[in-house]
């Protein structure tokens, strides 16, 4: 995955700058507190964050569905703050199904091209190429109750693409869809981006999705974006604990950290920028980041802590074993998630004596409140 | 096929059929609707083709059609009567349910509304009748406040005329009746639909034009529907409200009945009776094939 979209999509794409953009409920609920993100032309932007963050309000301002209290709005270079939804010229998929239940697909996709007073012929075969498109050309005649959740999806993904928009909008559409039917319209989704090149903003949950199909996921929280970056880059070098914690799953475990290294599982890890200074801290360790091995009968000492595996969990692509640390090792009975091989997960048992030491990949340490 | 289950005892007596707790529990349901609908309304067929004898005959149909009948007139006032406050209730009661989606779900309004609609509903007959005479009639409260203020409203003759006073009364119950069958329908309206019409160029008036009056109009038409059928079939308000002459068809169906001038026309009441249910049964099967026509657009 790439920070930058492709050229072809650029070409095709239109730059969206949303600047200090505010937004207040019921007089005192800051949905949205001086949120700022630049999206290059063709780019796939995914907004990601927990419950109640303010990345739907932030799509939804784009839209023009909602007021900004604060802020501006550009889209192809232009303010487009006041401008009302039905002049915005964005498409938008909506997490509920939210086709037109009294027409087929093929008048779901035509219905906003006959807005734009396109003749018929022009309808028909830019309907059928949409519908080819999310490859539901033989469902051109059936009605959302005779489609499945995924297919509807599909339609409604196709009738916002074919009013060719500046920008297309998608608000959880995946979110009522099956895991299996998810992650093939997941797929979809960004392969007909790439090829349409539009530019697009993406709100979601569930990190996977972001990760997986974002040029970059911006992270939100309380109104903010955290930090906005590729995938790879957020999951392995993320700016604050709350991204540290929020994508992928996350170890605390007190260490010591001196010259920007922390001292844990009797080893060192190389500290991230924005860390805490010298002194007792808490590292935010991927379980991937800590090594396990058997610890050795009798009394030998190695390097590592040693724990006591509670679970050993076979995750199909790979496995999970969760230890808990001694008392004695200085963690004082922490549990530490520890990915493994999926063909390892049958060699630890739980009671098994095993030894955890970091892997030596840089983390974020925070200070101990 | 050798080892097809064999019946026994009481199963095979009912070929197969194995009785289930569920089916017993609408066995009171049943008996009510063939002891107050279906019975009666064989009754009502039969005795529309039989004489006073009990001898088949047709002169009891040809009764309603000659040229001193008044039953054409009245059934011609029915329809109108019933057409009038259909359309009249569907339309504000349309007006005043989508009034009250846009409240809040768990507000006290809403609640307010469709529970005081739910008895108006209902609020028919003589209590009705009274209610407004002691409103509006010669003596009635209201005509008696304005005359002491000095205004002048005329004759009260109008609240006796069924196509005025009893129009206005059968309002009273047909637009609650309105509310509270269509509400449903317009709560089922998603607030994406409207969304999804505006990003993609619409505006509000193609949004009711387009989108929300076409997945609607099933449910409305049918809830007139229901409406006209509740004023075409409704008695008790119009017998204590109009008590000369008959001008519309369940009087004159009472009247067969009940004439102590004109003895020996019940079959030719039943005939009438008869009439009303081919007119209402029309409106019924209508009424279920665009209900089931709109249960698929809307989730109620």
């Amino acid at each position: 995955m790439t920070a930058t979209p492709s050229p072809a999509a650029s070409a095709r794409g239109t730059e969206v700058r949303l600047t200090d953009l505010t937004r207040v409920y019921a007089g005192s609920v800051r949905a949205l507190d001086g949120f700022t993100l630049h999206m290059a032309p063709g780019e796939f932007v995914a907004l990601l964050g927990p419950s109640g963050c303010g990345k739907t309000t932030a799509l939804r301002l784009l839209a023009g569905l909602e007021d900004a209290d604060g802020g501006t709005i550009e889209v192809g270079g232009k303010d487009v703050t006041s401008v009302p939804t039905n002049k915005r010229d964005m498409g938008m998929v909506f997490q509920a199904y939210s086709l037109f239940p009294h027409m087929t697909a093929r008048q779901n996709v035509e219905f906003g091209l006959e807005l734009r007073r396109q003749d018929k012929a022009t309808r028909h075969q830019r309907a059928a190429e949409m519908l080819d498109l999310v490859g539901l050309s033989k469902q051109a005649d059936r009605f959302a109750h005779q489609m499945s959740g995924g297919q509807q999806q599909r339609v409604a993904l196709a009738r916002a693409l074919a009013i060719e928009p500046q920008v297309l909008l998608l608000d959880e559409p995946l979110s009522a869809l099956d895991a299996k039917v998810r992650s093939q319209l997941r797929d979809e989704i960004r392969r007909i981006q790439l090829e349409v090149g539009t530019t697009t903003l993406f709100v979601t949950h569930d990190q996977e999705e972001a990760l997986a199909v974002a040029d970059r996921v911006g992270v939100m929280n309380a109104g903010r974006l955290e930090q906005l970056a590729s995938p790879a880059e957020l999951y392995k070098n993320p700016a604050t604990p709350f991204v540290a914690e929020f994508v992928g799953l996350t170890n605390r475990l007190r260490c010591t950290v001196s010259g920007g290294v922390a001292t844990v599982l009797g080893g060192s890890v190389p500290l991230l920028a924005g860390s805490a200074g010298d002194g007792p801290a808490v590292v935010l360790i991927r379980p991937e980041g800590v090594e396990i091995s058997t610890a050795p009968a009798g009394s030998g000492s190695v390097a590592g802590a040693s724990a006591s595996v509670v679970s050993a969990s076979f995750l199909g692509a790979s496995g999970k074993i969760v230890a808990r640390l001694d008392a004695s090792a200085g963690g004082g009975g922490e549990l530490v998630s520890v990915q493994v091989d999926n063909t390892d997960v049958t060699a630890y048992a739980p009671g098994d004596r095993v030894i955890l030491s970091p892997r030596g990949d840089a983390a974020l340490a925070v200070a101990v409140s | 096929m050798a080892d097809r289950p064999v019946l026994t005892g009481t199963r095979r007596a009912l070929g197969g059929f194995r009785p289930s707790g569920a089916l017993a529990g609408v066995v009171p349901f049943f008996a009510y609707t063939t002891v107050f609908l279906l019975i009666p309304t064989i009754v009502v067929v039969v005795g529309a083709f039989v004489d006073g004898s009990g001898r088949p005959t047709l002169d009891n149909i040809a009764a309603l059609g000659g040229s001193t009948s008044s039953f054409l007139p009245a059934l011609q006032h029915s329809l109108v009567l019933s057409v009038v406050t259909a359309v009249t209730g569907a339309v504000i009661g349309a007006v005043l349910a989508y009034a009250v989606s846009t409240a809040r779900p768990d507000g006290m309004l809403k609640r307010f509304v469709t529970a005081l609609c739910g008895v108006l509903a209902q609020f028919g007959g003589v209590a009705l009748a009274f209610a407004f005479m002691a409103t509006f009639s010669l003596q009635g409260f209201l005509t008696v406040w304005l005359t002491n203020l000095g205004i002048d409203t005329g004759s009260s003759l109008w609240l006796y005329q069924w196509d005025k006073g009893l129009m206005l009364v059968y309002l009273y119950f047909q637009i609650p009746l309105m509310l509270i069958v269509f509400l449903p329908a317009v709560e089922g309206i998603k607030p994406q639909w409207r969304e999804a019409t505006e990003t993609l160029g619409g505006t509000t008036w193609t949004y009711w034009r387009r989108v929300a009056g076409p997945i609607l109009m099933p449910s409305f038409i049918g809830a007139t529907l229901l409406l006209f059928t509740n004023a075409f079939s409704a008695y008790a308000t119009a017998a204590a409200l109009i008590s000369q002459a008959s001008p519309i068809v369940p009087l004159q169906i009472g009247g067969t009945f009940t004439s102590e001038v004109i003895l020996g026309q019940e079959n030719v009441g039943k005939a009438m009776a008869m009439a009303m249910v081919v007119v209402v049964a029309l409106v019924m099967w209508l009424y279920a094939w665009l209900d089931k026509r709109a249960s698929r657009w809307l989730v109620r």
